[in-house]
């Protein structure tokens, strides 16, 4: 089988394993594409170009949902970086004020850049994430400077320590704070994650000793082959060797966990999708499934037919990847 | 001439089962433990011992394997380079002890 077709759903037959919803136990909302970073491997191409943005009503019917629908006990929220928008703070306060919680995923640079349009400063970041009681997820691919620049951008690893260091403080990664501050390891290029406890240890190992910086988990996510980092495996002729690998790591278990099975993933616009990056590929969730916020059933979507492509091998590859880490 | 050493290669070595297959098997499962499951050594400095001597060795293979192999189990730049390097000056200084057997035969010859 050429791995540019390499076939998800025949892979599935031949396991036995059929991948339906569990439950829709997160929803997870992009609110847009501003970033005030532009990372290689991004599969949103966010930037600080990007104007996609959330509407105020569509964080309204969000809100609406989550009040509906108390089986959905998370909000993560996730963008470019989700703090830019306007409405970051209102959707936040709504959400907690239901009880729900709440993940924003937080690229730690974000609290010391301007904001990209406005100028405004974000460094009271940190302190609403604390009253707020967020659980921060934020990415940090390596305990060096050099990996983390190659992927992030030069700079990005000095702010990140910073900013880590402002989270520590107030609370964030020490043990029985209650506040979480959990890291996200993807490879700086074309090859798999290590195992997560393995390299969850080394990096509080590195962090706390070259930098007294503490975190509760790391995340291990392996890069999907979409958008950005696909066109770096296309420029250096490693898609196919890429892909290969993928589907040679191919994991049932870790296909039983796959994380499409126990979320809805919502689009700057509304629209809804399987997965983040079901999203980035504009591939909305199956026919005849309401797909957009405004008409939002969840019994409706619990019987949708999950839609898969090649890039789900990146879900499924060794101990398997999601927003939450390894799945097996 | 067509190279000897084609990187696309390195998927077909598992043929050299196609003939003694019992012979590859048991390579295969002594491999196997030896280079990537955890014992007393960590997956990544079992790969990291990989790198080193598929370098002394100096094979593109194993040297295309076990980079990935480092990467893959959370190793760095710092740490593969530093243990090419201790690969490097073990063999050199390999070398370099023998001299010891130059310096008895001059002593012996020598009048």
């Amino acid at each position: 089988m050429s791995t540019r077709e390499a076939d998800f759903e025949r892979t599935l037959a031949e396991q036995k394993l059929d991948l339906r919803p569990v439950s829709i136990e997160t929803l997870q909302v992009n609110t847009g594409k501003l970033c005030n970073q532009a990372c290689k491997h991004c599969h949103v191409d966010a930037g600080p170009r990007r104007t996609e943005m959330m509407s105020p009503e569509a964080i309204e019917r969000c809100l609406d949902i989550l009040r509906r629908y108390r089986q959905i006990s998370i909000l993560d929220l996730t963008g470019g970086a989700p703090e830019l928008h306007p409405g970051f703070r209102h959707f936040v306060m709504e959400a907690r004020a239901m009880g729900r919680r709440v993940m924003v995923r937080h690229n730690l640079t974000v609290t010391l850049d301007p904001h990209p349009l406005t100028g405004e400063s974000m460094e009271y970041l940190p302190e609403f994430f604390r009253e707020q009681r967020l659980e921060v997820v934020s990415s940090l691919p390596y305990f060096q400077e050099r990996e983390t620049d190659a992927q992030r951008g030069q700079g990005v690893f000095a702010k990140s320590l910073e900013s880590m260091r402002r989270l520590n403080d107030l609370g964030y990664g020490q043990e029985g704070s209650g506040l979480l501050l959990n890291l996200v390891y993807n490879p700086v290029g074309a090859y798999l994650p290590p195992a997560q406890g393995e390299i969850e240890a080394e990096f509080k190992r590195q962090l706390k000793s070259r930098h007294g910086l503490l975190f509760n988990h790391l995340f291990v996510i392996t890069n999907m082959p979409i958008n950005r980092f696909r066109h770096f495996l296309e420029r250096a002729e490693l898609y196919d060797q890429y892909m290969g690998k993928l589907v040679g790591a191919f994991n049932p278990v870790a296909a039983e966990g796959v994380m499409c099975r126990s979320m809805i993933s919502v689009g700057y616009d509304g629209t809804l999708y399987d997965c983040d990056f079901n999203q980035m590929l504009s591939w909305r969730v199956n026919h005849g499934a309401p797909h957009t916020i405004w008409d939002f059933d969840f019994d409706r979507l619990m019987d949708r037919q999950i839609i898969f492509g090649s890039h789900c091998f990146g879900c499924t590859a060794g101990a398997g990847s999601s927003c939450g880490g390894a799945t097996a | 001439m067509a190279p000897y050493y084609e990187s696309k290669d390195l998927a077909k070595f598992p043929d050299m089962g196609k003939n003694q297959p019992h012979l590859w098997e048991k390579f295969l499962a002594w491999y196997t433990e030896a280079t990537a499951v955890e014992g007393a050594l960590t997956r990544r400095e079992k790969s990291l011992v990989g790198l080193a001597v598929a370098h002394t060795v100096q094979c593109p293979y194993c040297i295309d394997a076990y980079t990935t192999q480092c990467l893959e189990t959370g190793a760095n730049l710092d740490q593969m380079t530093e243990a090419i390097h201790v690969a490097s000056a073990v063999r050199g200084g390999a070398s370099l002890v023998h001299g010891v057997q130059c310096r008895n035969i001059v002593e012996k010859l020598s009048m």
